[in-house]
């Protein structure tokens, strides 16, 4: 069997939906939510690398280089905020983050 | 034109927040009120330069950027913005000594997002400026670090704005593995031609709505903002209303009208649920809530669901229309946050709207301007509200989307209740607590500007800015 455009995009999709169902199931830590952003974030990656190399077109590999780039501006500003969080609350966790309802 | 020359107030603003950086490490905090003046100064730079360049529509760095009437009109707005967020910033955050020299710079850089992403003219150029944008917005919303509140804001306005940045990502991707490329045009010949019917293409269009219907705060995606508008310090609130919200929307508008024209009845539908759910949603959430920075949130929802209806007929009338909203309603905000500033008691700063109670009697002036923007907001006549309200239903009773404006008049009549709540409040019922006079010339400035400006008066101005906002919507079909 040969893998194809296809499988690329199904391996992205999984993870992507991982990633989406990471943050809402997830009730214990917000580390897991910062980790599941990244995996969202990684999938598109793949999904942008397999259709450049599909359509042999380099935007898509330039543009995964810019996700890759804003990913970890991205995660060094959530983990300040959550240091900031903790330092306040004492605690990351999910269930904990109510102070205000909406 | 070079291409240097096209991006000028951009790099202006760019190397300026350098400056000011520069400027902060050396002085420190003590800096801040120079830093707050630079910071407006530059973006009257960025403005004076960009109406000195302006010359119709040019594109630079391989069309990855575009000036165009349409961006010229909206950066105006935002530019406008920017200066009364920072005019109502400075006596607030001095007084809580967060008054650091980061948040001028940090308003400046998200300023440079937003005007990115106005002129963006390809996928990549959009998702840059979006997230430049967006990672300011992160640290400002927790800038007063040692509350929980807004640190609490600035966590969960950062894992639901993530989030949707990587829904829209997602859609990108889609979009350009199905269309071959990230550029606007060449997408919209994409979707002209053979791609008029790709599964791939709508499914893309689909997650790029989402992201974007996120950055504007329409429901489903407006989980965030009652919570960031309450917990983030009230100026930067105030930032919040009035800048990213036009942006986001300038966004909206020619991420769906540039690239994909040909698809309007795929993304329409999509875009006129999202504008009836936020319409509804803001009108009777909104009814319930005792904050009145969590009741100028469920406001803003509502708002931005009218003007989406705008928007949803696809028209040049519909976009127009839009961009008459939004400019009335940068106003609004700016005056409305204003006087919330400007709710002192002996104690501190108050945002329970009972608090408001008499104020007609102790303080006459302030009321009278609240009153006006109130009125404003809820859309009656004569003031400039209605006017906004007015071109956007104009266009989608003439887009034949009848029962839309249909919904659109029953939920501004529902919304109309808790502005008029809030000026029975002040002129009937008795005082219970004295609000302090104004002691900030900057607040007070913005307030009674904007108040002007929403009253009767604005006759005068309507008509030079629907025909500016006609000429910047003709420009983008």
């Amino acid at each position: 069997m040969e893998i194809g455009l296809g499988h690329f995009l199904t391996v992205a999709a999984i993870l992507f939906t991982l990633g989406i169902f990471g943050i809402f199931l997830n009730k214990k830590n917000v580390i897991i939510i910062l980790m599941s952003i990244e995996l969202m974030l990684l999938a598109v990656n793949i999904n942008l690398v397999a259709f450049s190399s599909y359509l042999n077109d380099l935007t898509g590999q330039v543009f995964a280089m810019f996700v890759l780039t804003v990913a970890a501006a991205e995660a060094a500003i959530g983990l300040a905020i959550l240091v900031v969080y903790f330092r306040n609350r004492g605690t990351i966790a999910v269930e904990q983050i109510n102070q205000m309802q909406g | 034109m070079p291409d240097v020359l096209t991006v000028l107030p951009e790099l202006i603003l760019a190397l300026g927040a350098m400056g000011l950086l520069m400027i902060g490490v050396f002085n420190q905090d003590k800096s801040f009120g120079l830093l707050n003046w630079l910071a407006s100064g530059l973006f009257l730079a960025a403005f004076i330069t960009m109406i000195a360049t302006s010359s119709g529509r040019v594109t630079a760095f391989g069309g990855l950027f575009i000036t165009d009437d349409f961006a010229l009109f909206m950066k105006t707005v935002i530019l406008t913005g920017a200066i009364f967020a920072l005019g109502l910033s400075g006596q607030y955050l001095r007084e809580r000594g967060i008054a650091r020299f980061e948040y001028p710079v940090l308003i400046v850089l998200a300023v440079l997002g937003m005007m990115m992403m106005v002129s963006a003219n390809d996928l990549l150029s959009l998702y840059i400026g979006l997230e430049l944008q967006s990672l300011s917005l992160y640290i400002l919303a927790a800038f007063n670090r040692d509350k929980l509140r807004s640190s609490e804001a600035g966590l969960k306005y950062f894992v639901l704005g993530a989030l949707s940045s990587g829904l829209m990502l997602y859609g990108i991707s889609l979009i350009y593995g199905f269309s071959g490329s990230t550029s606007f045009e060449a997408i919209a010949a994409y979707g002209a031609g053979d791609g008029a019917n790709a599964i791939g293409l709508i499914f893309g269009i689909v997650f790029l709505i989402s992201g974007l219907a996120f950055k504007v705060s329409a429901v489903p995606f407006h989980m965030w903002t009652p919570d960031v508008y309450e917990g983030a310090p009230t100026p930067v609130t105030a930032f919040f209303g009035i800048a990213p919200k036009v942006a986001a929307m300038a966004l909206f508008i020619r991420a769906l009208i540039v690239p994909f024209p040909d698809l309007v009845d795929q993304w329409q539908q999509v875009v006129i649920a999202l504008s009836v759910a936020s319409m509804v949603l803001g009108a009777f959430a909104a009814l319930m809530q005792t904050n009145i920075k969590r009741l100028m949130a469920y406001s803003s929802i509502a708002h931005m669901g009218y003007a989406l209806t705008g928007l949803a007929t696809g028209t040049i009338d519909g976009v127009q229309g839009v961009l008459v909203y939004m400019a009335i309603y940068m106003v609004m905000t700016a005056g409305t946050f204003a006087l919330i500033l400007s709710m002192r008691r002996k104690d501190g700063l108050t945002e329970d709207i009972a608090d408001l109670a008499g104020l007609a009697k102790s303080r006459p002036a302030l009321a009278a301007a609240m009153a006006i923007l109130m009125f404003s907001m809820a859309g009656i006549p004569l003031l400039a509200g209605f006017f906004a309200k007015l071109y956007v239903f104009l266009a989608v009773v003439n887009a034949g989307l009848y029962w839309l404006a249909v919904v659109g008049f029953v939920t501004s009549t529902v919304g109309a209740v808790y502005y008029l709540r809030i000026v029975k409040l002040m002129y009937f019922d008795e005082p219970n607590e004295t609000i302090e006079p104004l002691k900030d010339r900057g607040i007070a400035t913005v307030g009674f500007v904007s108040a002007a400006l929403n009253s009767p008066l604005h006759l005068v101005l309507i008509w030079p800015l629907t025909v500016a906002a006609g000429v910047a919507a003709q420009s983008l079909f």
